[in-house]
């Protein structure tokens, strides 16, 4: 373990006493509590983090913050492993585990740094014109290669072990952002009795105050202002919390992370991470400005670092990052940083753009001693794996040139300004139109278009007194648009920033020589440079938004937080057009990346959707059936017995059907009551069908038709009084026909005195079919006549068995005698076991969905969604005697007027037989007339259903053929990848036609 | 997440609504020819701009109808099916 040579004796918030251990790259470093990762690297003196997404160039840290576009690491292993995180805010736990990305064998000699001698061949849309032949190569080839070889880091492959929570959350003023004007928004606003949230993203509140020393009067001033806050009952602060998305009529999603912190000692009990959805009466947005690199040659050798973010690593976690400083910049700001390396023994220079340096701060610069080129830039720089030196000189007057001698300064750190740019992301996303301010060089929040408004350095206002100012006007009239009222709250008059000259805008910067010109990069992520940029708009990408996405500027992880408008600034520069008519791509969530489990959150495994369980499941379950999803349900599927395949079982289960007893859970079907003097009209309009003298205790089976005249559902309806009906949907559309039937009830049929009420989960359904079902009902229900005159083949009766209210149907959906019982759910799972035991002499026999489904296809009775497909009319079906044309009116009887509908070559149901017995068609699979044609062939029709029938002892299908009816006994086939399948077209019925068993 | 005012439920997420269309008028269908049929049936106005459309507040089953703009994505107006067709009386 070794020393950290960059960590001063004294400063910063970390805790000189909590030394941590932690392993990058497999060497293992010291750190210290408090630290982030990127500060720990830093006191380490280690900057070389990673390798370019393209060049694989050396890269280092840049920023202390969000904006981080190059030192990102490959953080933890195995299903907690996580690529592309910032080490700016990764916070440093005890074992934390590290690696860098991009890079083979090592981030230190990595081969991928062939591609930078290659660089002059992988400009801009490179890879639009260099793999462009033979085409057939792009997907199994070129797109491996460079999917392998650009890049970030690695998806974890293993299951997240980690729990998410998700929370909603209400407030009157949402205040983004913990700096100075977050901090006083959130205190005027709580001050009034509004509900405040003050979500910051770091794991202190402070903002740029976490950048000062700890003599700035500031420190004490915020501690004050964090201690009031955590007396108001209702504000809740939360650190490490991104607000990354604001979407329509204030709702905003924030990312807290709960316990990264904490890495392995995270408490079991705590979630990782919790999303927060909260709805805001109004939104204070304080998210502070973020720091502009300058395009300048070579500008992206590690140790090349942003002004501002070194003093946070001198003043929040008491580390230098170098020894030998050149501070490059075009403003006051960066003097700051010059000042307080010098003061912590760093030798510095300062290299501005300006001809002359004349504010507060250069000024105190000058008298600190601190050596100032004026008018001067950064022309190259030297190092490899390091910043070594740079190359400075005097440019033009106009800065497009080198004028005078070059000038070697060593240096093993460079800090650079280009300006700040408002952090304007939210304001974005809620559809504010970013104006551009020339004077300041930067996008500012246009007008609010939801009820926010932004304070402090996100709005442009920078220096200290103005951000408490704007943050306390603007908490104040948050909470006063919210219905309280509030008064801007007062700060100590010391808090206030020495006043800035105004900055040079240069975005293009002269090079030493050529080849340092062609390392001018805009986005660092991306391995964009200036000269991409310039060759985008030379082949004619003009809009930015286009030069975005050529160039692949803006993009990637960071999406171009400290390189978007450097890149603007460049196409501005070249077309001269003014950067505010260019305007500025749009901003879209996430503000940061958000791990997809915090959005998940509890929602995954068994928890992604409901599963809907029958009252009889846990028989099921215990008989050993295997089960299929219908719908949300889980339903049966077959019962497969010890060495029994599926095509065994469900054969066995068909046969014993047929020759004695099945039994099926049928409680998934919809169950809706209907009731009301009207019921039987509604049903008459409902229905294609009549149902008018349906006589009570009796049941009919109805097709219902979409406006457009097609099958949409079908079922068993039954009349249990006079103005009492029970109606039975599809498993999957009870939902969907409960809605259907409100729509027509409140919409159009104001005047029709009906209720509906889905009964669905409220009966248990046990559905018996076979020759001797009615031997074995009589033994179940005894209380019941099951005379056949008395109770015929779709009739219905209600009594009681064993003393439960009980519903006795006699329908059925296999061809076979059958009755189906309900009783309330809660004695489902009773009366199943008590159907088996008493079923057990006569062979009862359980049976799935499957087996469901070969009987029904047998006897020729549709299913809707499988033999229909919403353009399926009840002609279609051969089910004209269900369309009563002589009804008034009902929902599709216009449709089906329609000429089309009439058509012979509509697509009718039939059966086929496979000409071999023992071949299976494919659902799906399509019909022709003519094996002989060449392909495309003329398809004709398709299978719908198609299963071996133990009770034929061959293979049978349905099928929609084009004029189907009147093909009966003709040949078609169906093409198949290997051979060719000639079917015979007959009726869809294949037992039982004449219906001797349903009505025995 | 946008809200919308239900008329029956009060505001609530739009998450919880479902949109079915355009209010139009139904043409006779005893008298209409299946050209105009088919227009009601399968041809929206979308316009753009201020439009009428069917909502369901899908928990609670209940229908009514919302005026939104499709340009600004305002929800104008929500009302019951009786205030809406009153009104339409009204103005007729």
């Amino acid at each position: 373990m070794s020393a950290q040579p960059n960590r001063l004796a004294a400063g910063g918030q970390v805790e000189r006493g909590r030394p941590l251990a932690f392993t990058f790259n497999g060497r293992r470093y010291q750190g210290l509590a408090g630290d982030s990762l990127a500060s720990a690297l830093l006191a380490n003196d280690v900057h070389l983090v990673g390798r370019s997404f393209k060049y694989h160039r050396p890269r280092g840290i840049l920023s202390a913050g969000a904006e981080e576009p190059t030192g990102l690491v490959q953080l933890g292993e195995g299903g907690r492993t996580e690529p592309n995180l910032r080490t700016t805010q990764i916070e440093l736990y005890d074992g934390l585990v590290a690696t860098s990305q991009n890079c083979w064998p090592g981030v230190q000699l990595d081969l991928g740094a062939l591609n930078n001698l290659a660089s002059p061949l992988l400009p801009a849309g490179f890879y639009y014109k260099t793999f462009m032949w033979p085409p057939a190569f792009w997907q199994p080839v070129y797109e491996r290669l460079i999917r392998r070889a650009a890049g970030l880091g690695r998806a974890p492959v293993l299951p997240d072990p980690d729990r998410y929570e998700h929370r909603h959350a209400h407030c009157d003023v949402l205040v983004v952002g913990g700096g100075p004007a977050g901090l006083m928004a959130g205190l005027a606003a709580a001050r009034s009795g509004a509900r405040v949230i003050l979500a910051d993203e770091q794991p202190a509140l402070g903002g740029a105050l976490l950048a000062e020393p700890a003599a700035h009067p500031g420190q004490a001033w915020r501690q004050e202002v964090l201690a009031e806050l955590a007396g108001f009952e209702d504000t809740r602060l939360l650190p490490r919390t991104t607000a990354f998305a604001y979407y329509d009529h204030n709702y905003l999603c924030l990312v807290e992370r709960v316990t990264d912190h904490l890495g392995p000692a995270a408490p079991p009990q705590l979630p990782r991470q919790r999303l927060w959805k909260v709805r805001a009466r109004q939104v204070v947005l304080a998210t502070g400005a973020i720091e502009r690199p300058l395009a300048f040659a070579q500008n992206d050798r590690p140790g090349i670092m942003l002004a501002g973010a070194v003093r946070r690593y001198l003043h929040g976690y008491g580390v230098r990052p170098g020894r030998r400083a050149v501070v490059f910049t075009n403003n006051d700001s960066a003097y700051a940083t010059a000042l307080d390396l010098a003061e912590a023994g760093a030798e510095v220079t300062v290299v501005d753009l300006r001809p002359q340096a004349e504010g507060a701060l250069p000024a105190a610069a000058a008298q600190a001693g601190i050596a100032c080129r004026a008018g001067h830039g950064i022309v190259a720089t030297e190092g490899g794996q390091r910043v070594k030196a740079v190359i400075c000189a005097r440019l033009s007057a106009d800065g497009t040139r080198i004028e005078g001698a070059r000038e070697r300064i060593p240096a093993d750190l460079v800090c650079v300004s280009g300006g700040w740019n408002p952090t304007i992301h939210l304001h974005s996303q809620s559809r504010g139109r970013p104006v551009y301010d020339p004077e300041r060089g930067c996008f500012l929040p246009g007008l609010p278009v939801q009820a926010e408004r932004s304070a402090g350095a996100c709005a442009g206002e920078f220096g200290l007194a103005a951000c408490l100012a704007a943050g306390a006007a603007a908490g104040a009239a948050a909470a006063e648009a919210a219905g309280f009222r509030a008064s801007p709250p007062d700060w100590p008059a010391e808090l206030a920033s020495p006043a800035e000259a105004p900055a040079r805008l240069l975005w293009q910067l002269p090079a030493a020589k050529p080849e340092a010109r062609a390392k001018q990069f805009v986005d660092l992520q991306n391995d964009v440079t200036a000269a991409d940029i310039r060759l985008a708009l030379r082949e004619g990408y003009a809009s930015i938004e286009h030069v975005k996405r050529y160039t692949t500027t803006g993009m990637g992880t960071d999406q171009g937080k400290t390189s978007n408008v450097v890149a603007l600034g460049i196409v501005a520069e070249l077309t001269g057009q003014p950067i505010g008519e260019l305007g500025v791509t749009t901003f879209r969530p996430p503000y940061t990346p958000v791990p997809f489990g915090a959005i998940v959150g509890r929602n995954c495994g068994p928890l992604f959707e409901p599963v809907r369980r029958t009252p009889m499941d846990a028989w099921h379950e215990a008989a050993g059936a295997v089960f299929e999803a219908v719908g949300q349900w889980r339903r049966p599927w077959y019962y497969p017995r010890p060495g029994e395949s599926m095509a065994t079982a469900v054969a066995r289960e068909v046969t014993a059907t047929r020759a004695a007893i099945g039994l099926l859970d049928a409680s998934t079907l919809g169950k809706i009551d209907l009731q009301g003097p009207d019921t039987a009209e509604f049903l008459n309009r409902i229905y294609s069908n009549g149902w008018s003298k349906l006589e009570v205790g009796r049941c009919r089976y109805g097709l219902m038709l979409g406006e457009d005249g097609m099958v949409f559902d079908d079922g068993v309806t039954a009349r249990l009084g006079e103005q009492h009906f029970l109606m039975s949907t599809t498993s999957g559309g009870a939902a969907r026909v409960l809605a259907w039937l409100e729509e027509w009830l409140q919409t159009e049929w104001p005047e029709l005195k009906v209720y509906c009420t889905s009964v669905t989960e409220q009966w248990a359904t046990l559905s018996l079919s076979g020759p001797r079902t009615r031997e074995l009902v009589a033994l179940l229900a005894p209380e019941f006549d099951l005379d056949p005159q008395h109770f015929p083949h779709m009739s219905v009766r209600e009594g009681t068995i064993d003393g439960v209210p009980a519903r006795l149907f006699r329908i059925s959906f296999t061809g076979e005698l059958g009755y189906e019982i309900q009783v309330p759910a809660r004695y489902g799972l009773a009366l199943w076991a008590r159907c088996m035991a008493l079923g057990e002499p006569f062979g009862l026999t359980p049976f799935g969905t499957e087996a469901m489904h070969v009987l029904r296809a047998e006897k020729g009775y549709i299913i809707v969604g499988q033999e229909t497909d919403g353009t399926t009319t009840p002609g279609d079906l051969g089910l004209d005697r269900l369309v009563g044309r002589k009804k008034p009116d009902f929902l599709g009887k216009r449709s089906l007027a329609r000429a089309d509908m009439g058509r012979a070559d509509r697509k009718q149901l039939v059966g086929l037989l496979p000409r071999a017995s023992e071949d299976l068609l494919e659902e799906g699979a399509q019909l022709v007339a003519d094996p002989n044609q060449t392909p495309p062939m003329a398809m004709i029709g398709h299978v719908t259903s198609s299963y071996r029938s133990p009770s034929l002892g061959r293979s049978f299908a349905l099928a929609m053929v084009q004029g189907g009816r009147a093909r009966l006994g003709e040949t078609l086939f169906v093409p198949m990848p290997d051979r060719m399948v000639a079917v015979t077209v007959t009726e869809p019925v294949f037992v039982d036609p004449e219906g001797e068993r349903l009505h025995g | 997440m946008k809200i919308m005012t239900c008329p029956l439920n009060g505001p609530r997420n739009i998450a919880e609504f479902v949109c079915a269309g355009e209010v139009k008028a139904m043409p006779d269908p005893a008298a209409c020819s299946d050209e105009e049929w088919a227009g009601y049936l399968f041809l929206e106005a979308n316009p753009a701009g201020l439009i009428v459309e069917w909502w369901l507040h899908a928990p609670t089953s209940y229908w009514f109808i919302a005026k939104r703009d499709t340009v600004t994505e305002q929800i104008v107006a929500t009302y019951t099916v009786e205030q809406f067709f009153a009104q339409a009386r009204a103005a007729a």
